[in-house]
């Protein structure tokens, strides 16, 4: 399993990577995920292809992403825009 | 101010403090690697809409979004093609120290698929909204409506 995080000016960065399976791993990417949703993240779980659509599935608890997810994605948290100019 | 100083270029500004230095291949760089993530996680299709018109189309039960890069998201009527609404809504990420820097435009585009796909109700309702036509011309809308249609 794969975290990546979306980064201003950098596209994803690599934040840990290990076996969920293996009680190590699953120590260091459960210490990752807590401290990026402290950072404000979000994270989420890109689903495979479902009805000819993919999903992806939000999570708030590392127990909730599936043990076979390939990666989980954090990214800032939404806010609403700042809103140019409205166009003329 | 003397006659030298009035004809040279006023002294640059220096970067604050802190601030990595500008680097123009640094953001070619960044898309390119959005543009991998997002195809891996969006789909062929639905990449190749973004590829090839800038946006990507997700379509619910009788409407649907068009996703730009750092434009707000539109809502239309899949039937008619009515446009609905515009939602103004942004990814700030608290932990950059630039306060201007911004993702990828990829990454832009793929947070907010993700937020859609995960928390449609919620993305809306942190967004501002606004009808139609406040940020995005009506007439480019209905344009890349109709460019979407013909790609599919």
């Amino acid at each position: 399993m794969k975290l990546l995080r979306l980064k201003s000016g950098h596209g994803d960065v690599l934040l840990a990577e290990g076996d969920p399976e293996v009680a190590e791993d699953e120590e260091r990417l459960v210490e990752e995920f807590r401290r990026q949703l402290d950072q404000g993240m979000w994270a989420a779980v890109p689903g495979a292809e479902r009805d000819g659509r993919r999903e992806a599935t939000m999570v708030r608890e590392f127990s909730e992403i599936p043990r076979d997810a390939e990666r989980v994605i954090f990214f800032p948290r939404a806010a609403g825009g700042r809103g140019r100019a409205p166009i003329r | 101010m003397s006659r030298l100083a009035a004809i040279l270029p006023a002294r640059r500004r220096p970067e604050p403090r802190g601030l990595p230095v500008y680097d123009p291949g640094r953001e070619l760089r960044a898309e390119r690697r959005a543009r991998e993530l997002l195809r891996s996680v969006v789909g062929p299709d639905a990449f190749e809409a973004y590829d090839r018109l800038g946006f990507i189309a997700v379509e619910r039960g009788g409407y649907g979004y068009l996703l730009y890069p750092h434009r707000p998201i539109v809502s239309y009527d899949l039937e008619s093609g009515e446009l609905l609404s515009e939602y103004c809504v942004r990814f700030p990420d608290g932990a950059d120290r630039d306060p201007d820097a911004r993702l990828p435009d990829a990454d832009d585009v793929l947070a907010k698929w993700i937020a859609l796909a995960g928390d449609e109700r919620g993305l809306i309702a942190d967004s501002n909204m606004h009808l139609p036509g406040r940020q995005h011309d009506p007439k480019h809308l209905r344009r890349d409506l109709d460019r979407l249609a013909q790609l599919r």
